[in-house]
């Protein structure tokens, strides 16, 4: 298997087929590692992780400290309601000055598309992106993949329907990169208003007239959560239309082939994008979906210490 | 420059090796109990099946076997060159109290079996952890030796060692390239 070079993980877009099968072939391999009685390993030991919030976040934050811990590397977390950005500190000041207690990594959620570009060019350790905006989610892509890859052991051929607010989705764009690049078809369905213009020229991506057409024999079927905070009132009447055109059910669900799995990347709203019933349903791996993430980032952290400067 | 290529044993020589292994893990144990034999990615999971044969032949029953990928254990992972990929560790049983046997195909600097012996630990309280190898080809780093050996080889640094496998994990042979 080739190396992987890349010393920072921005986006998978960035990413060949290569290393993004390596990723996960090594969360594969490193999942067995959180079913041992003494869960850790020495690989990172003396390495420094920041895990620097600038938006909330619940299972990434704590999926990205495990799996630095779970390697033996120290990690510290900064969210910005507790730091200086409270005061008015830009974040390349910030950055400088966590840099001068040298990290070596720095895991950074930002609610700027592109703000892990900006701070690449400026600092000299490695930048793992936690979601940046509306840009890229690139360890949710990965845990997605992976994820899929258990159920069906593999991804080549795989049609995928992914559902909802595709314009704010950062999860959508790290998994139409990440999918299209391993062979899997993606169907798009949501809102006019939320569906980016272009996004068919991504790869094998099509854009759905309807919700119906894009479950219509799918394997897996990804709902997205309805982001409140991301936008204005005018994108959707009310979210109980918004359920009613575009939300997951017991009787659309049959319209996805019969061993088809159901997926969110969390957090939910029940009753909006997914009915309960589906959200606690045999089809669900929304679980597996978080307990891969610890792995996958794991990997990530493993495979940016060992890159090279771009 | 063509390297040169001397072929140190055959299947057969290889086979009775680990037949002879196999015997004197018995007698040093005292029969098979408690007895697990974890292989050593990649080459020595396919010779510890063999050796795991072997005693179900010579005792009858089965032992445990399992596998270690000791890359997450290496030493050289603080520097920055490209990481090595992560192959499967595969131990599903506890190694409290039980006599471990490693087993690697060559064994060279130590290195390798220190990572090993680590990795042993996070899986238990082993009562105790011996080592097997098909070549013991010296230069050893660390103050590490085999308590059951194929064959000692003894090599220079340019040298290399190795053990080739068929298709179906099965030993062809050892061959030395200069």
């Amino acid at each position: 298997m080739a190396d992987f070079k890349h010393k920072h993980i921005i986006a998978l877009r960035d990413l060949s087929k290569e290393d993004i099968e390596l990723l996960i072939s090594t969360a594969e391999n490193m999942r067995e590692i959180n079913s041992r009685d003494i869960k850790k390993v020495p690989t990172l030991r003396g390495k420094t992780i920041i895990n620097l919030f600038y938006e909330a976040s619940t299972r990434t934050r704590t999926s990205f400290e495990i799996a630095g811990k779970r390697l033996s590397a120290d990690t510290v977390n900064i969210t910005t309601a507790s730091s200086s950005t409270t005061k008015g500190e830009t974040l390349a000041d910030t950055a400088l000055n966590l840099l001068a207690m040298k990290p070596d990594i720095i895991v950074m959620r930002h609610s700027v598309s592109g703000s892990h570009y900006f701070l690449a060019n400026k600092i000299n350790c490695s930048i793992i992106n936690a979601g940046d905006g509306a840009h890229e989610h690139p360890s949710q892509g990965l845990l997605d993949m992976l994820t899929m890859k258990d159920r069906f052991g593999r991804l080549d051929g795989l049609k995928v329907a992914i559902v909802g607010d595709i314009t704010h989705s950062r999860v959508a764009r790290s998994n139409i990169q990440g999918l299209t690049k391993l062979g899997s078809s993606v169907f798009l369905a949501g809102p006019p208003t939320m569906m980016p213009p272009g996004v068919e020229k991504l790869g094998d991506v099509t854009v759905c007239a309807s919700m119906n057409e894009a479950l219509q024999d799918a394997d897996v079927v990804m709902m997205l959560r309805i982001q409140q905070e991301r936008q204005g009132k005018t994108l959707m009447p009310n979210t109980r239309e918004y359920s009613r055109y575009f939300g997951l059910n017991p009787n659309n669900i049959k319209l996805a082939k019969p061993n088809a799995i159901v997926m969110h990347p969390g957090p939910i709203n029940r009753g909006v994008e997914m009915s309960s019933s589906m959200v606690d349903g045999d089809r669900s791996w929304i679980l597996k979906q978080v307990e891969n993430g610890v792995a996958v980032r794991m990997s990530m952290l493993y495979h940016v210490c060992g890159g090279e400067l771009e | 420059m063509t390297t040169e290529k001397t072929v140190l044993m055959d299947s057969e020589g290889i086979k009775r090796a680990l037949t002879r292994i196999a015997h004197e893990i018995l007698e040093r144990n005292k029969g098979v109990a408690d007895i697990v034999l974890i292989g050593i990615r990649s080459g020595g999971v396919y010779l510890a099946d063999g050796i795991a044969q072997q005693i179900s032949v010579i005792e009858g029953g089965s032992v445990l076997v399992g596998a270690v990928d000791i890359t997450l254990y290496r030493d050289d992972c603080s520097g920055q060159l490209p990481h090595h990929p992560v192959g499967k560790t595969d131990i599903p049983f506890s190694l409290e109290a039980k006599k471990v046997i490693l087993v690697d195909d060559v064994l060279y600097t130590g290195r390798t079996i220190r990572a090993a012996m680590d990795a042993m630990m996070d899986f238990g309280r082993p009562q105790s952890i011996q080592l097997a190898v098909l070549i013991d080809r010296g230069h050893r780093e660390l103050p590490i030796r085999a308590d059951f050996v194929g064959r000692n080889v003894p090599t220079s640094l340019k040298e290399n060692v190795q053990v080739v496998f068929d298709g179906s994990y099965q030993p062809i042979e050892v061959v030395l390239e200069k």
